[in-house]
Order: C-alpha cells, then structure tokens, then sequence
C-alpha cells in the first residue's frame, strides 16, 4: 500500500509545490506593479511640502524613524544613568539623603505612539467583547429581549467615532478623578470609544449565531433537561462560535479605524495623534512619515484580522472549515 | 386499559396558522404495553412526527394528554428518550462526549465516575460503536452516527424510546444493518419503542404491532395490525413466509389503496412520487392473485426501487 500510494505523494508534492509558487509569485507580481505605479505617479504631483513620496522616500523615512527611535532610547538610557551615579554621590556624602528617579520625559517615538495605539485598542475590543458576548447571547435566546433592544443597537450601530468623543470625554472627565490613576484619561477615552463603535458588529453576530443553533440540538437538550448554564455552554456557544468569531473580526477592524480618528480628533497618544502632529509640522519630510504611518496602520490591521483568525482556528471545533 | 404503559389519550392537535386553527391530529387514542414494539406508519404530512414529539413532550396537545406508567407527562424528560431522524449528535462533542453528556445528566449522583464511564462504554459496545470513541462525528458515516445516537438513547435508560423515522436518512444496505442491529438490542434489552416509519418492511419486520395512520388533516388511526410473528425475525428465511407477506400486503393496501399518497395526486412530476404509484399499483396486482410467492419475490426488488428513491 505504500509503494503504491509513493508515486502519486511525489506527484501531489510536485503540484503543490508548483501551486504554492503560484500563490506566491501572483501577489509578489501585483504588489511589485503597485509600487512602480506608486512611484510614476507619485513623482508628478507637487504639494507644499514637496513632491509626494515615492516608496523609495517613504522607506528612506522609515529609516529615519527607526534611527530616531533609537537616539531616543539611547538618550533615556543616559538620562537614567546621569541620575543614578549623581544620587550614589549624594549618598556617598550623606547616608540619609533622600534620593528619587525622575521619569524621563522625551517625546515618544513612531513606536512608541504604535505600542499605546496597540494597547488601547486591546483593551477598547476587550470591554466591547465582554459587553456585547453575553448580550448577543441573551437576545439570542429570547426573542422578547431581542425584540426590546434591536431598535437600541439599530439606533446606536451607526453612530460615528467623531460624534461619541466629545461625550465621551466630557463624561469620563466627570467621573474619572483620581489622584494617582492607573490608566491616564486620554487612554479611557480613546477606549471607550473603541468600545462603543466596535461592540454592535460581535453583538449582532452573536444574536443571530445563537438564534440560529440546529433545533434539534435544541431539542436534544429539552429531552436531557439539561439546566440553562449547560445549555448555553455545551449547545449554544460551541455552534454559535463561527458567526461570534466573524463578528469578533468586524469589530476588532472597525475598532483600529475608530482609535487613530479618535487619537487624531483628541489628540490622545497613539498612530493618529503622530500623523496629525506629522501633518502640523510641516517639514519636508512630514508627507514621507505620514505615509510610513498610513502604511503601518494597515499592515497592524492586517496582522489584528490575522490574529483573530487564528484564535478562531484554535478554539473553533471545525477545524475543516474554510476561514477567510 | 388501566394496564396499559404508555397511553395516547385521546390526542387532538391543531396549530395555529394565519388562515385559522389547523387540525393536524384528531382524537388519536391508543395504547402501548411495556415492552413492546410499535411502529407508526402513514404517509409523509399525515401526522406521525406530530404524535412522536407530543409522546417527547416537546409539543403540548391542544386536547388530550399522554400517561406513562398511570403519570400524565409534562414536558419533555429523558425517561422518554428520542432518537432522531439526522443523528443530532453535537458536531463539537466526540463519539464518547456525546454520550456522555445524556449519561452524566441522567445518573448525576446515582453513578460514580466509575461507573458512569462503563455504563458509556457499555452502551456504545451494544451499537459496535466502541471503536470510534474519540472520532467526531463529521469523521464517521451516516450509520455510524445513527448508531451513537441510539447508544445515547439507550444510555439514558428510558421508559419509552422513541424513534423518529431513525434510519430514514440511510442507504437501503446500511438501513438493513441497522435493523438486524436494532433486533439484536432489543431482544436484549426489551425495551418500550414507538417507532416512525414509512418503510413497509422495516415496520413488518421490527413491530409487534402498526399502527397505521389515516391521511392529514385531522389525522386519526385508520387501523392497527398486530403481528404475530416468532423472533428472533430473519429478513431472508421471512421472504417467503406466507404470514411475513401476508402482514407487509395489509399495510401496502391500506397505504395504496384506502389511503393513497396525497401528495402524488397533487405532483406528478416529482420522480420519488411517481415511482410511489407504480409500487402501489404492483401491490394491487399482488393482492388479487392473494399471496402467491412467485409475485410477492417479484414485488420486493420492486418496493425497493421505490424507497431507494
């Protein structure tokens, strides 16, 4: 059996790996189009601030921002190190002097803005998920609940970033005081319309997903009697998970392009506030850097949808099903 | 009648549609003893499914009510466990799991841990099923799953066990298997079963007694035939036993003749439909020539074509 089947896994192996070069080459070859297209074009409209950047520029100013980065962390080393040996001189001539760290203050690099724009959508999607997960399943389950909150969520669905932030802000600024706050307000903010924007799209999802569970699972539960929490947790989750996890993906996309208009509009830290600061300043170099955060912005996307994917991969039971 | 185990007493359905009430069901009344094997056989919309799941307790008779051992039941429990007609086995849940969810709810507290894991392998040994405990079911073939979802049933210990047209979904090779199998539980296990069917065969062949049911609306028994024949039943050796055919031509004739397939008169384009007709018209020529064993081994590749369609 083998033997036989040996042939015919050399030949499979073959078209397949003729196949994946073709996925390969086929995007390799549009993407490289792109770029050409970009830089003809690019290099034929003149702004005040210059001619747009081509993709050569655009990378030439990645590296820039990469070396400014580092420049900067170097410098923050040295700001620490300067404090450190000048309170072991204090102390070296008097034990009981009090000595503290001050923190460094520069201004936070490209990277910098990327890890608190990554942090603040986490947690905005993360409060979403945990508002709108046992929702959609409530009114799932009962068509009176359903009934009672659709026109709500119809009401508030398309409701923009740009209009929720000035409440949004006005409201958090009330309640939220705190002598020694954990989060900072900007970052509550920015949150919390992550959270109001990108909740409706898993909480839809979730209705619909648990309101469509096979009946006769359904049944099979009446038969076994099974108690509500058994119900939900052996029957109702594990076959609403597909349509959950399409709108756990809608929301976490709709959530990153709802934090850098938030962060823009605010001026909260984050990408959005570092094109707008980008786009203040002017130089001849801000085109190029916004455009290296435009791209970033995307590709973060890209990686956030991938993410999800996969989570879906690992907790969803059809591992035959086909994910796009 | 006070003897009886499971009795449908005088069960009336009507559903409400847009139009008006709908009378499904009207006045059905029967009784089952315990052990028995029954098997309810009508045409497709005549109510049968109606009468299971009101026995199931998943529909609530508009009139009328079901007693089981001289209780009135109400709502669905699994001392009257259903098999139904797609498996209905969790697709997340393993072989082993989703019997495992009906036992560990059924004996919480009656069974150690123990023993609740031989009373699963137990029952999926009594299916062949033990092979395939950790396969899911998108991994096994349609009988395989019809056969963990007997197991399921029969782990539950019910009072009545009740199937809905259980191999109706199967090939008629794969359907004959399940039957022998089928015989084979129950001479251990003398179970209480109301059976759903429209395959003639199949109910001759596994029923002590047919119910058979009249054509909807307002569906009712049209009659009841107790077979009398000595088990264990052998599919081959009852071919030619005048007794066996005798049975499976009172049933064709009350389905062909006194209650002719309302749905061939309205269609007669649908191919299973017609093929129907043709059978019903071999079972006439059958009973006029009363049983002659030439014509009834021509009739049976016959009635087959017509349920493989």
């Amino acid at each position: 059996m083998a033997l036989l089947s040996l042939p015919f896994t050399q030949q499979g192996t073959k078209i397949n790996f003729q196949d994946g070069f073709k996925q390969l080459m086929i995007p390799i070859t549009a993407m490289v189009l792109f770029l050409f297209a970009w830089e003809l074009s690019a290099s034929q409209i003149k702004t005040s601030l210059g001619l747009v950047p081509g993709p050569i520029e655009v990378s030439k100013q990645f590296g820039n921002l990469v070396t400014e980065h580092y420049e900067e962390r170097s410098k923050a080393d040295a700001f620490y190190e300067r404090q450190v040996k000048r309170n072991a001189k204090k102390l070296a001539k008097n034990p009981n002097a009090k000595v503290k760290i001050r923190n460094y203050t520069g201004k936070p690099t490209f990277f910098d803005q990327i890890l608190t724009s990554l942090v603040t959508v986490f947690f905005g999607f993360l409060v979403a998920t945990i508002i709108a997960v046992p929702i959609g399943i409530i009114s799932g389950l009962s068509q009176n609940f359903y009934t009672a909150i659709n026109p709500i969520i119809q009401i508030f669905k398309p409701i923009s970033p740009l209009a929720w932030l000035p409440i949004v802000t006005i409201i958090v600024s009330a309640v939220y005081v705190s002598n020694d706050p954990t989060f900072s307000k900007s970052f509550i903010i920015s949150a919390l319309t992550v959270t109001l924007c990108c909740m409706w799209p898993t909480m839809i999802n979730t209705a619909v997903g648990v309101a469509s569970v096979d009946k006769d699972l359904i049944n099979v539960s009446k038969v076994l009697q099974l108690s509500s929490f058994t119900k939900v947790w052996k029957i109702v989750l594990p076959s609403a998970i597909p349509m959950i996890f399409t709108g756990l993906r809608l929301s976490i996309g709709i959530g990153w392009m709802v934090l850098i208009a938030a962060e823009m509009l605010a001026q909260n830290p984050g990408l959005g506030k570092f094109v707008w600061d980008e786009f203040q300043n002017g130089s001849s170099n801000s085109l190029g850097r916004i455009m290296v955060a435009v791209l970033a912005i995307g590709i973060i996307g890209f990686v956030l949808d991938y993410l999800m994917l996969t989570l879906q991969r690992y907790i969803s039971w059809d591992k035959n099903a086909v994910l796009r | 009648m006070n003897s009886a185990y499971l009795h449908i007493d005088h069960v009336t359905m009507n559903f409400p549609t847009p139009t008006g009430e709908f009378c499904a069901l009207d006045d059905v009344n029967f009784v089952i003893n315990k052990g028995e094997y029954i098997s309810i056989i009508g045409h497709s919309g005549c109510g049968k499914s109606t009468v299971l799941n009101i026995i199931a307790g998943l529909l609530e008779a508009s009139q009328g009510g079901i007693v089981l051992e001289s209780k009135q039941i109400d709502g669905p429990g699994p001392e009257r466990a259903v098999v139904f007609q797609n498996h209905s086995l969790m697709p997340w849940l393993s072989v082993y799991e989703n019997v495992a969810i009906a036992v560990r709810r059924v004996f919480k507290g009656k069974k150690t841990r123990k023993e609740m894991h031989e009373w699963i392998l137990h029952n999926l040994n009594l299916v062949h099923m033990d092979h395939a405990l950790d396969k899911l079911p998108s991994e096994i073939s349609g009988g395989m799953k019809q056969r963990v979802g007997i197991a399921r049933a029969l782990a539950m210990e019910p009072k009545v066990l009740l199937m809905d047209e259980p191999f109706g979904a199967l090939d008629a090779l794969t359907r004959s298997h399940m039957q022998e199998s089928l015989m084979d539980i129950q001479e251990k296990l003398n179970n209480t079963i109301v059976m759903i069917t429209h395959d003639v065969d199949e109910a001759v062949l596994l029923s002590d007694k047919i119910i058979m049911m009249s054509n909807g609306p307002a569906a009712d028994i049209g009659q009841v035939l107790e077979i009398d024949l000595p088990r264990p039943r052998n599919r081959v050796r009852l071919a030619n036993n005048p007794t066996y055919n005798h049975y499976r031509q009172e049933v064709l004739s009350f389905l062909y003749e006194r209650q002719s397939n309302p749905l061939s008169k309205k269609s007669e384009t649908d191919e299973g439909m017609s093929e129907k007709n043709d059978v019903s018209d071999e079972a006439g020529v059958v009973e006029s020539d009363t049983l002659a064993t030439d014509n009834v081994t021509q009739l049976s590749p016959i009635d087959n074509s017509g349920k493989a369609a």
